[in-house]
């Protein structure tokens, strides 16, 4: 079972995050997903040094697959032509957070990857991508284990269970809503045409609780992530057991390379020498409960 | 002509709908295969082709929502429905699911397709995946783009659209939110079901009347406020000891002023929102907007929106206000 890092998924200035994917290169992860995929008025980075990015990693870390993720919600013109500029890169393969990128992929004959915002239900769906370049998909974030496990004996019975990768979202504030209104904005008080790009104040997004100070709401921008982190550690053996290719850490502005020392341990069975600590877990979707609830 | 699409969760709604000048109705099944799927709702295999025939004999067209994501422990009934729907001859069906619409497409060719709003196309590249893929004859685009934004996108389509013109306003992308499976189990994709009413508690406290969804605060209210369906989006929460509405206000999004500007675009159909609601509800908003429609083609350069509707319109609105939604750049 492979290690992956996901987009990162919040706004960081580009220092911050050319040291991030630095330190990354001698992460023990095996897939570096790169790109943005939130929000087109953020532009730490642009295509052109995600692109000069993806290389260096390649340069120094040969052995490390790096991937382009694109656009989760594509509204306008310009969010088009950058898509199509992410799809013809010629170089990395492309991850599909949107229909569009499903189709600009596809009609080229180029094979792609599917993230965890695209609707992949069934078996029969994952058929019919498969047909069209899909390679590895991301489930659904409110999917369950038990889901997972009808879902990949069927793909088996369609005989395409090993041309397919399997990746489930297993540490992270989970995306769970896009919006065409920015809630960052909002919550200062700014319309989004007028946002300042205040998520760049917000590493690890905007906490929203209850008003009896639950966890309940991370707001990043468009999107709306868990209050909790979903956190499939204890879970990596099952998921192993049923035949998961990739497990999918979401990048942090804390602990990331902790995070992804003690998964990497964990799945190759060894000493837990790296701690990380997480004070506000949940795992319902695995269990097929609701989301934020948490499994001992 | 703009084709006016209305609501029917009952018989009864439908009949509203028909009689008072709906060119197409849609509805769903008694079961999760439908994003309205709220207990008392619907249809089943004994009231549908009376719905149908009821529809088709007044020159009404039927379309019928299957439009949730089926799992693997699923796949059959949702099959089960795509059969049903088609063998009773339906208009059209509104479909989400890939899966599914691959299935309608090889097994009933000639019925027709339309992409429903749960899945979430908002380009025409998009779009054209479905087209190319299953043929869709219509989609139905989700409540997040610009009219300037629907503008460009319908210069392009390669397909009919129909965008929504009155009703509860989703904040967030179609078919792409799982807000309510995080808090209670039960999402619009994989249940039919947002903030589904067997998890809601009402609470009279001495802090004000609570609503509550799987026993998380939702909003707390005082005596002399209104109190609305806890929605997760809707809710009051808290941010930096800020408490106010972090996502959305409870408002219905009414755009019948925006009428000239979507024929003009070449929007196909205009549908309202609200299976979920009464008969009464289905009665009045049909009458509105098919008053609306006629007026306006009776007389394109001269129309202007009569304070009646909107009076009639507000009345029936989800808190009690109604907005242009993203359809105007402020809200955006």
């Amino acid at each position: 079972m492979k290690l992956s890092l996901g987009p990162l998924l919040y706004f960081w200035p580009r220092q911050q995050i050319e040291d991030f994917y630095q330190a990354m290169i001698d992460a023990p992860v095996d897939i570096i997903y790169l790109g943005e995929t939130v929000c087109s008025k953020r532009r730490s980075l642009g295509l052109a040094q995600w692109l000069e990015l993806a290389q260096s990693i390649k340069r120094s870390a040969s052995d490390k697959e790096v991937v382009l993720s694109t656009l989760s919600l594509i509204e306008a013109e310009s969010e088009l032509k950058t898509l199509r500029r992410y799809c013809d890169n010629g170089e990395f393969t492309v991850e599909a957070n949107d229909m569009a990128a499903v189709q600009l992929l596809s009609e080229k004959n180029i094979p792609f990857s599917t993230g965890p915002t695209i609707n992949i239900y069934n078996a029969q769906t994952l058929a019919i991508l498969h047909k069209q370049g899909l390679q590895r998909w991301v489930m659904p974030v409110e999917l369950s284990a038990q889901t997972l496990a009808d879902i990949l004996e069927q793909l088996d019975n369609l005989g395409i269970k090993d041309q397919l990768e399997t990746e489930v979202f297993s540490y992270g504030h989970m995306p769970l809503a896009l919006s065409a209104r920015c809630f960052t904005a909002r919550a200062h008080n700014l319309a989004k045409d007028q946002c300042d790009l205040k998520c760049i104040d917000y590493p690890d997004g905007l906490q929203v609780t209850s008003q009896e100070e639950q966890k309940l709401f991370t707001l990043n921008g468009i999107q709306t992530l868990s209050g909790l982190r979903y956190d499939l550690f204890n879970e990596l053996p099952d998921m192993q057991a049923m035949g998961v290719d990739i497990v999918r850490i979401s990048p942090g502005s804390q602990q990331t390379m902790r995070l992804i020392t003690a998964y990497h341990e964990k799945i190759n069975r060894a000493e837990i020498t790296a701690s990380y600590t997480v004070t506000d877990p949940c795992n319902g979707y695995w269990y097929g409960e609701p989301g934020m609830l948490q499994n001992a | 002509m703009m084709e006016l699409v209305c609501p029917a969760g009952n018989f009864p709604a439908l009949k509203e709908a028909v009689n008072n000048g709906a060119n197409a109705v849609y509805i769903g099944f008694k079961d999760d295969t439908n994003a309205r799927h709220f207990a008392g709702l619907n249809f089943n295999d004994k009231n549908l082709p009376k719905a149908i025939d009821y529809a088709h004999q007044r020159g009404t067209k039927v379309f019928v929502a299957i439009n949730t994501y089926p799992q693997p422990d699923g796949w059959q009934r949702w099959k089960h429905a795509v059969d049903r729907a088609s063998e009773l001859g339906v208009d059209a069906l509104i479909m989400a699911d890939i899966g599914i619409l691959d299935y309608a497409a090889n097994r009933y060719p000639d019925i027709a397709r339309h992409l429903s709003v749960q899945g979430s196309a908002t380009s025409y590249e998009a779009l054209r995946f479905y087209q190319q893929n299953f043929a869709i004859k219509r989609a139905v685009l989700p409540r997040v783009l610009s009219l300037a934004q629907v503008r460009q996108l319908a210069e392009q389509s390669p397909v009919e659209l129909e965008v929504f013109g009155f009703g509860s306003l989703c904040i967030m992308a179609e078919g792409r939110c799982h807000l309510s499976s995080y808090v209670t189990g039960e999402s619009p994709n994989t249940c039919g079901a947002c903030s589904p009413a067997k998890s809601v508690r009402w609470e009279k406290t001495p802090r004000g009347l609570e609503s509550r969804l799987n026993n998380v605060l939702i909003d707390r209210y005082d005596d002399n406020e209104n109190a609305g369906y806890p929605t997760l989006c809707k809710g009051r929460f808290t941010i930096a000891r800020h408490t106010f509405h972090v996502l959305e206000e409870p408002t219905s999004l009414n755009t019948i002023e925006l009428l000239p500007e979507l024929d003009e675009i070449g929007i196909k159909a205009i549908k309202i929102e609200g299976r979920q609601r009464s008969p009464a509800y289905t009665q009045q908003v049909t009458q509105v907007w098919r008053q609306a429609i006629d007026h306006y083609y009776a007389s394109p350069e001269n129309y202007t929106p009569l304070r009646q509707w909107s009076e009639a319109l507000t009345r029936v609105s989800e808190g009690a206000q109604t907005t242009l939604g993203a359809y105007s750049r402020p809200w955006q």
